[in-house]
Order: C-alpha cells, then sequence, then structure tokens
C-alpha cells in the first residue's frame, strides 16, 4: 500500500509542534550538527587523513541526494565543484525563493520547522568550509522571513550559530535576505545578483558557473531548502543508510506538492519513485482521487513549466532485468512512478515536485494562455528569444482565449516555442516554453478545433 | 607554421600557442588567448576564432571594447566537440578522424544547440559551423524576436543606413513577418540627457550603452526598468544622463533607439562623405571621422586607434565643430596696408617686409593649433631673423579618460619644432617687452588672438608691420596690416603631436572657403621668398624634409604615419 514517508516533515503538523527552538531542541534537535562537528580526521588506507568536512562531503555524495529545487543534480557534485582554492570565501545561499507554480513546499518547513533548515544549512556550511551564508526568501513570504530571523537569532543565542559554534572554533553567521518579488530571483545566478542588490539577470554560463565565479565572483553553493534538509538527516542515518530509501539513483524522500481537481490537494512525502504519479492522484493516503463525475484530463507533473502528460498517454521505459539486459516496457502515464528518472524518461521532469491535476472541465487553451501569462509577467527580458517570445505566445493565447484564435496558431505557438528553448541564458527559455510544446502537441486537436470555430465565426465580421 | 628568417636585431618573438579547429569544414590554427576587452589575455572565444577564420559572426550586444552580456543571442553558432571515450581518448570514425559530437539540446537530441560565440571559449578539436542550417536557423528566428516589437520606422530613423537591424535582417533575416499580436509600445522621444534622445521602441536592449557608461565611462547612470518585453532603457530617476562621454553611446548603439540630438535629422547617413580626421580640442587627437558632404561638416565620430583613444571620444570634443559653419569665417586676403588684395600681391609684399627685416626685429606667434608642417615652415621664418616665437597655451580640466588638460591640439609639436619654450606662453611677455622698447617692429601672428595674451591693441599699434592669419575675426585680425585666411583642420591635411608624444596625421574633409589657402602653401612659399631654400610642394615631401631636421622625428615617415600614428620620443 503507498504510503507518504515522514522524514523531512516529521514534526510538522504533529499536535503540539512548533517552530521554536526549544520545542525542537525536545524533538532532538540540533543533535545532528554536534555529531558532524564532532566528526575527526579519518585516516585513509592510502595514508592521507580525510578532515570532518570532506567525511560529510563524501556522506552526502554517498546519499545519492538530488537537488530538491528543480534540476534534480547531485548535491554531492555540486559540492564537489566548488573551487576550494581561489584563496576567496566560499558562500553558501539557502534558496528559499520557492516560485514556481504549483509548488509549496519549502514554504511548509519554513513555517512549520524553520530549525531543521537551518541545521542543515550549519552543517552544509560546515562541511564546505563556509563561513558566511545567505537565506534569500522571497519577498511574497514575510511572515517566513519573520520566522526565520526569529529562529536564527535563537540559534545564535545558543551559539548553534555565530562565533565559536558550540566551542569547535568553527564561525558561520547566516542572513535572511528578502527578494523583491520576481520568479527569476530562483534561478540561482538571477539569485545571486538579485542578493548583490542588482537586477536579477541570470549570468552567462561560461563564465560565471556560481562554483568558480558565484556571490561577488567567489565560489557559492546554491541548495534548495528542501535539499538542505535533507543533509541534516543524511547526517544522521549516515549517507549508505539515506541511499537506500527511495530507488538507486532516484534516493531519499520528496515532498510532492499536489494540487488541482482532486479530493486532497496539499503536501506528501514520499520515498522517491515508490509512489507512482496514479497512486499520488487516487490513493485515499494522498489525492484521493478526482471530483465525483470528473474524469482526468491532464496531469503537469513538476511544477508548471514542466512539459504535461495526458491522460491515457504511455510511454516506452527501459527496465532493468535481473540478468543486467534491458526491456522496455509500456507504462501508463499514470503507473510512472514519481521520480527524476522516470518522468524525465517520459519526456517530462518531476522538476518541483509539484503535481498539477486537471480534470475534463478544463480548457486546455484556458490553461496554457494562463500558463503563458506567468511567463510573459516573470520573463527578466535579458536575452531576447525569452523576452520577445514568452510575450509573443502569451498575447497568441491571450487573442485565442478571447474568440480570434485561427486554425493556424497551433503550428504558430509551436515554432515560436521552439525558437525559444536551448537559445537562452537561462532556463527559463524552457520553462516557458514546454508547458506550450507540450499542450499544443498533445491537446492539438483542441488548439485547432478553436481556432477554425473562431475562424468560421468571424468570417465576414470584418477586421477585429 | 612558416619559419621567418630573422635579424640578429629583432628577437624572435615568443611562440604564440594555438589550437587546432575547424570552422565550417576548414581547419585553422586559432591562438589559445586573445585579448579580451580590457586588454587581458583571454581563452579565444569563437566570435574570435571565427574572425581569424575571416568569417562574421553577427552580432549586437557583443562589442569588442565592452565587458560581454551574452544577451542578444545573434551569435548563437551551432558547434561540435570530439568525442571523449571513458579512457579520455578521443574516439575515432572508421576512417581514423576524430569523431565528433554536435550539440544538442539534452532533451531533444535531434535539436541542434548553438552556443553564443562571443562568450564561449574553443577548444582543442572543436568544430564550428557558422554557415550550418542550424545556424542560419537560429539567427532568423533571433532576428524575427526582435523585429516583432520594433516600429520599423526606417524610413524617419536616422540610424537608417548604419543600422544593425537592417544589414542583418538583409543578411539573415526573412523577407515576411507573421506576427499578427499587437506591438508592445514604449516611451518615444525620451529626453535621456542634454545630447541624448532615446526612442525605446526601437531600442533592441543589448545594454551596450548601460554597459559604456557603467565599465567605461564610471557613470553608472543607465539601467533597464520594467520586465520582460517592457523591459526599458533609463537613467537613474531624476537624473539626466549627461556625463562629457553620452555620445558614445549613440556610436555603439546598433539600431536607432539613442540619437544624437546635433546630427538627429539633419542628414542620410548614405550621403555623407568620410574622411579620417582628428579631434583638435585637446591634447589627446582622438581619431576621428568627418562625415560631410557638399562641403558641410555634419558630425565628428571616433575612430578606432587603440594607442590613443579606443574607440571612444568625449562630447565636448564631438560638438566642438561648429565654428568651421560659422557665418563670419575670414575667407578674403585684407589688411589696412594691403591695397590690392590678392594672394599674390600678399606674399609678394610680405615677402619684401621680412626680406627687409633686421635680425632681432621679428618676432611670430605660433599656435599650438597648427600643424607640425606649418610651425616647420614658421620655424624656417623665425631662423632666419633669429626671432622670439612663442605659443599660446590653453588649460582646461581633464579627467581619467580622454579629456586632457591641454586644450591645444599641437603643444607638444610645437614644443618638439622648437617655437614654444619649455613652458608654453613664457616669452609673450618679452615679445611685448620687444614691441614696447621699439625692437621688434614685425610680429607675425597664426591663429591667436594675441591681445589677450599680453599683447595689447595698443601695442600692436606701436608695430610697423602687423602680418595675421586666422579663420576667425579677432581683436589681432581688426588690427593686421597684412591678412591671410587660413583653413580649419578639416580643410587641410597635417600632422599634429598628441601630450603622449603620438604624431597622427589628418586628411582633407572640405574645400577650404573664399579664397582661403592651407597655411602651409603659403608659408611655403614665403620661406622660399625670404630663405631662398626651396622645400616640398606636397604635405608628404614637407612632412620628410622635416623629420630629417627634427631630432625627435626622425626615422618617421608620412606614409609610415599610416591611419594610426607613430610614437615617438619626447
Amino acid at each position: 500500500m503507498p504510503e507518504q514517508y515522514r522524514l523531512i516533515l516529521k514534526n510538522i503538523d504533529q499536535p503540539g509542534y512548533t517552530p521554536d527552538l526549544e520545542c525542537y531542541l525536545r524533538h532532538g534537535g540540533y543533535e545532528s550538527l554536534k555529531k558532524a562537528i564532532a566528526l575527526q580526521p579519518k585516516d585513509l588506507p592510502d595514508g592521507k587523513k580525510q578532515s570532518a568536512q570532506e567525511q560529510i562531503r563524501d556522506d552526502v555524495k554517498a546519499s545519492g541526494l538530488r537537488g530538491r529545487g528543480g534540476a534534480g543534480f547531485s548535491a554531492g557534485m555540486k559540492w564537489s565543484f566548488v573551487d576550494r582554492k581561489s584563496g576567496k570565501p566560499i558562500y553558501l545561499i539557502c534558496n528559499a525563493d520557492e516560485s514556481e507554480p504549483g509548488t509549496f513546499k519549502d514554504r511548509q518547513i519554513i513555517h512549520k520547522d524553520p530549525h531543521q533548515l537551518i541545521e542543515g544549512m550549519i552543517i552544509s556550511c560546515f562541511a564546505n568550509d563556509v563561513k558566511l551564508a545567505y537565506l534569500y526568501i522571497r519577498g511574497e513570504f514575510p511572515a517566513g522571513a519573520k520566522l526565520l530571523n526569529q529562529a536564527l537569532a535563537e540559534a545564535r543565542a545558543k551559539n548553534f550559530l555565530g562565533k565559536n559554534i558550540l566551542g569547535t572554533g568553527y564561525d558561520l553567521e547566516i542572513y535572511v535576505h528578502r527578494g523583491a518579488g520576481a520568479y527569476i530571483c530562483g534561478e540561482e545566478t538571477g539569485l545571486i545578483e538579485s542578493l548583490e542588490g542588482k537586477r536579477a539577470y541570470p549570468r552567462i554560463k561560461p563564465p560565471y558557473f556560481p562554483a568558480i565565479l558565484g556571490l561577488y565572483m567567489s565560489p557559492t553553493i546554491v541548495n534548495n531548502v528542501e535539499t538542505l534538509c535533507h543533509v541534516k538527516h543524511i547526517i544522521d542515518m549516515g549517507g549508505a543508510a539515506y541511499s537506500k530509501l527511495g530507488t538507486p539513483n532516484n534516493t531519499g524522500t520528496r515532498i510532492v506538492s499536489l494540487s488541482g481537481q482532486v479530493k486532497k490537494p496539499g503536501y506528501y512525502e514520499i520515498e522517491v519513485g515508490k509512489v507512482t504519479i496514479g497512486e499520488l492522484i487516487y490513493h485515499s493516503n494522498f489525492g484521493g482521487g478526482l471530483l465525483d463525475g470528473r474524469k482526468l484530463k491532464a496531469v503537469i507533473p513538476g511544477g508548471s513549466s514542466a512539459k504535461v502528460f495526458k491522460a491515457g498517454e504511455k510511454f516506452k521505459l527501459k527496465k532493468k532485468n535481473a540478468d543486467g539486459t534491458m526491456t522496455e516496457v509500456e507504462t501508463d502515464m499514470l503507473d510512472l512512478p514519481y521520480d527524476f528518472d522516470s518522468l524525465q524518461a517520459a519526456g517530462s521532469m518531476s522538476g518541483s515536485s509539484a503535481i498539477i491535476v486537471m480534470d475534463d472541465s478544463v480548457d486546455v487553451v484556458e490553461v496554457l494562455a494562463n500558463l503563458g501569462e506567468f511567463y510573459a509577467h516573470e520573463s527578466c527580458g535579458q536575452c531576447t528569444p525569452c523576452r520577445e517570445g514568452s510575450l509573443w505566445m502569451s498575447k497568441a493565447l491571450h487573442r485565442m482565449t478571447h474568440g480570434h484564435g485561427r486554425k493556424q496558431d497551433a503550428d504558430y505557438l509551436v515554432n515560436i516555442a521552439q525558437n525559444i528553448q536551448g537559445r537562452t541564458i537561462c532556463a527559463f527559455g524552457e520553462a516557458c516554453s514546454w508547458p506550450v510544446l507540450s499542450f499544443v502537441k498533445k491537446f492539438k486537436d483542441e488548439f485547432e478545433a478553436k481556432g477554425a470555430a473562431d475562424e468560421a465565426r468571424n468570417a465576414g465580421a470584418g477586421p477585429k | 607554421m612558416s619559419t621567418q628568417a630573422t635579424t640578429e636585431t629583432k628577437p624572435t618573438p615568443p611562440p604564440i600557442e594555438t589550437v587546432k579547429i575547424k570552422v565550417d569544414g576548414r581547419e585553422f590554427d586559432v591562438p589559445k588567448m586573445t585579448p579580451d576587452w580590457q586588454g587581458k589575455l583571454q581563452p579565444t572565444t569563437m566570435l574570435q576564432a571565427c574572425q581569424v577564420a575571416g568569417i562574421d559572426v553577427p552580432h549586437y550586444c557583443y562589442h569588442p571594447k565592452l565587458p560581454i552580456a551574452g544577451n542578444c543571442r545573434m551569435c548563437l553558432v551551432e558547434f561540435g566537440t570530439p568525442a571523449m571515450g571513458p579512457d579520455r581518448k578521443p574516439v575515432l570514425n572508421p576512417d581514423g578522424t576524430p569523431k565528433i559530437i554536435k550539440s544538442v539540446l539534452p532533451y531533444e537530441p535531434s535539436s541542434p544547440r548553438g552556443a553564443i560565440a562571443c562568450a564561449s571559449p574553443i577548444s582543442p578539436g572543436m568544430e564550428l559551423y557558422p554557415s550550418s542550417e542550424a545556424t542560419k536557423q537560429m539567427r532568423e528566428g533571433i532576428l524575427e524576436s526582435l523585429l516583432i516589437n520594433h516600429p520599423l520606422d526606417c524610413p524617419i530613423c536616422d540610424q537608417a543606413g548604419e543600422c544593425k537591424l537592417q544589414e542583418y535582417s538583409v543578411d539573415y533575416g526573412k523577407s515576411a513577418s507573421r506576427f499578427v499580436e499587437e506591438k508592445v509600445h514604449k516611451p518615444k522621444q525620451v529626453d535621456l540627457g542634454p545630447r541624448i534622445m532615446l526612442d525605446d521602441e526601437r531600442c533592441i536592449l543589448c545594454t551596450r550603452c548601460i554597459r559604456f557608461t557603467k565599465d567605461i565611462v564610471g557613470d553608472d547612470k543607465l539601467g533597464i526598468v520594467n520586465r520582460g518585453s517592457y523591459n526599458t532603457i533609463a537613467s537613474y530617476p531624476g537624473t539626466k544622463f549627461e556625463n562629457n562621454y553620452t555620445l558614445n553611446t549613440v556610436d555603439i548603439c546598433p539600431v536607432g533607439a539613442l540619437t544624437s540630438k546635433d546630427f538627429r535629422f539633419k542628414m542620410r547617413v548614405w550621403f555623407l562623405k568620410e574622411t579620417k580626421s582628428l579631434c583638435t580640442s585637446c591634447g589627446t587627437g582622438c581619431n576621428t571621422i568627418i562625415g560631410s558632404r557638399e562641403n558641410v561638416m555634419y558630425r565628428y565620430e571616433p575612430r578606432e586607434n587603440d594607442a590613443v583613444n579606443s574607440t571612444w571620444m568625449c562630447d565636448y570634443g564631438r560638438l566642438n565643430y561648429k565654428w568651421i559653419n560659422r557665418e563670419d569665417r575670414l575667407t578674403q586676403v585684407q589688411g589696412s596696408k594691403l591695397k590690392v588684395q590678392t594672394w599674390a600681391n600678399a606674399i609678394q609684399y610680405i615677402s619684401e617686409i621680412l626680406l627687409r627685416a633686421a635680425a632681432g626685429s621679428v618676432a611670430i606667434v605660433a599656435s599650438a593649433r597648427q600643424t607640425n608642417e606649418e610651425l616647420y615652415l614658421l620655424k624656417k621664418l623665425a631662423a632666419k631673423f633669429n626671432a622670439i616665437t612663442d605659443s599660446v597655451p590653453r588649460v582646461g580640466e581633464g579627467d581619467r579618460l580622454l579629456l586632457d588638460p591641454d586644450r591645444n591640439p599641437n603643444s607638444t609639436g610645437s614644443r618638439l619644432i622648437g617655437i614654444a619654450p619649455e613652458k608654453m606662453g613664457s616669452s609673450l611677455p618679452k615679445i611685448a617687452d620687444g614691441i614696447r622698447g621699439g625692437s621688434i617692429k614685425t610680429l607675425i601672428v597664426f591663429g591667436e588672438d594675441v591681445t589677450k595674451h599680453g599683447i595689447t591693441a595698443e601695442l600692436l599699434s606701436q608695430l610697423e608691420h602687423l602680418i595675421v592669419s586666422d579663420i576667425l575675426p579677432s581683436a589681432t585680425t581688426a588690427a593686421a596690416h597684412y591678412f591671410l585666411p587660413g583653413c580649419a583642420h578639416v580643410e587641410k591635411r597635417g600632422s599634429f603631436v598628441n601630450v603622449k608624444g603620438r604624431v597622427q596625421r589628418f586628411m582633407q574633409a572640405l574645400q577650404p572657403k573664399g579664397d582661403a589657402r592651407p597655411e602651409w602653401e603659403f608659408l611655403h612659399e614665403l620661406v622660399i621668398n625670404v630663405t631662398g631654400q626651396n622645400g616640398f610642394v606636397s604635405i608628404e615631401g614637407l612632412f620628410n624634409e622635416m623629420a630629417k631636421e627634427v631630432p625627435a622625428f626622425h626615422g618617421v615617415t608620412w606614409a609610415g604615419l599610416g591611419d594610426a600614428g607613430v610614437t615617438v620620443q619626447i
């Protein structure tokens, strides 16, 4: 029976659990930090010594932890790219700019268990010799920022933070920085620019890889809120034990934000890959099914920029047999295990693990017009294809939803989107073109029907 | 690489490390490192590599003298890199050539993916495909995006004729538009600063202007407001864009968004004749291009010279040309003692005066705005009479970029040739005293109003002979017994030496007005008549003769100056 596995959410929403330090300490808080900083240098078989920091970094690598922000990149790898020989300070930034439509997981942690995040951050900073870290929280979360500042003050008072942490000689300061309210501030280099006080224009890579030339042109690690929380649990359990959670290459647990037309929308923590999309939508432990009398039409599986799945869509997934050979298995969209690799193999992504469910009452042209408007509004406008293309698509979709569609608009939209993806400075180009590419391709009949109906109605009606 | 025979005097330069790459299928050895916008060696970019291969990669935001932004995406180029096996050795094709993996979208392996050539470094064995179908398609897409919200008002746009949107549209664009939505409307005729007008609808947001004023001038005044397709260039709220370098943004603006208030609507650029010249407003000697038509000058633009002004010039110098077209220009041979006002007559009279003059009875005030050639001829006259000579110093406020406190274009030349003493102007009181005391009876003044520099009108009236050449009226020209109309630098050829010892030449853009003649021409006649020395009838010969006689110029020739000039020891 598919069930939640509450690792990050363990204490969250439990009766009597409050976000203050005392409550956190009663529940075993900051024990992982104590464990991490107490680690002693270890002798390696080759005679070299491995520092406590290197041990933690190795453990995070061994855990197989992948970033929970959207790209699903290996956290251990990200840390290993950091230029540790530059002589410049290394910065760590917690990306709390949770703004992908459909996503509402990080805010649960921030609001209900901020110390878990702070502990994860301190351990991560310690492991990477970071002396100064920032918690970049989106401007629309004023209450969350206040809570985090309170929590940081509490941690400071108990010397979990500040000078000479718990007598180890390790100094760390964390500052909360509130964003000014833009989706693009969640893009790591846009975030860094914003943190530097500039317009959140993503940087070109090369040369500005954060691990080498990040904040203030220094090596920088940017991790998502949930990712940093997992670091705490990796220290708790050990990387090897953590990697047994979930499925191979898709380890650990993940908080899924489930929204749309299901009976029980909400956030559910699962072992990655152990629950299917269908179970998340229909099982009583999760979404509890669609509203009565409705049929499933479409699912956006990983936040609004992920490519949509159409109900009944089938995918050929490669499955590894016991003898190591691979066989292709036809898999229905609902039977896709909710993990990084399966969704990618199905042509979409788990992104920020936000599932948006749409039933048959939904007009997909309206849905896409809504998404298009969002992306046109949020494009930073730095590079040409996204700046011009996102608004172009939005205007075309607005026209279509206002009675002036054309039959060729389906192809028109796909072509505009194709001219954006892969040609932009940051991944926003994909974020704004993927919904268009997938919706129009998978529901082309509906787009063409709408266009044809408008053309027929407007024929002879004169210019619009 | 071929080994060149080396002479003993020239040491072999250290070999340049190169990288083998292919551009459109042809193999090239490209330097591994290339200077960036600040002249620092950085890994060679795809764009620079294509330049080595002689292939232009279209671009808007990239400018060789500005930090790289990478935002226009026009320079996207399809590329491939050698495949590497697990052993980190290149994978070979059956025919032994290295296997190349073309760049593709990671999620759509059949779609090529480009890299921005301006910011992407090359690597050994890389293949660039700047002429491939995929590259063309990417350019077409970018151009379409840039044009959908562009007003397409070329017929009334000053940039037309030198507009990169026009040029690339012809070269890489589609002829028809499929855009059926309403265009974005943005502010027009924005008064950005005292010299700059902005049309936001024409702007393609390449940020060249922002980077120029921030990173070159150090006046972080421009930025972008609003978001996405509504992005708009603006100056910091409540302020104007008004540093001394604002007009450079008009030059580097690839489209018609930023226009010069001075030049806009004055002349279609394709009518302009372009002449290589120099700015005369200070001792820096910025290289310029004069835009003129039908003997009227319309604008200065900076001309690239990394030894002098990079690709910039200051607004003060750029706009300091109006005097050339002034109505009250002096264009006639005249003078109170000249009855028949012709050149032949004037030269004859003056020659006779000078032939009769005793040593020490003549003084010469020559302008440090005059060319080396003119000063050299005046020096020859001065030597004949052992005359006191000097120039008039002109000092203003300088800045750290281009504007020099010395507002004369040729103070260095004046000193090197021996007209001005080390402290320019220090001999002027001696000349005044000489006139007052009666020892100086003849004064020759070129291009200066000496009444403002201690030689008063009253003193001038005591002279037996006052010979003046200038182009604009002054108290000195009014007092002249013999007046010879000269030329502005745009009306003649010649050379200057800037404050750092750069000898540079300039060409003639306009015909002299009225009877005016280039000073070197009539000075040459006077020198022949008075000293008997025959020089050369061309500016080339004159310069080369001077280079033999003036030690600082030894070894320099007119031809050798080229467009960029030569630095001499000062």
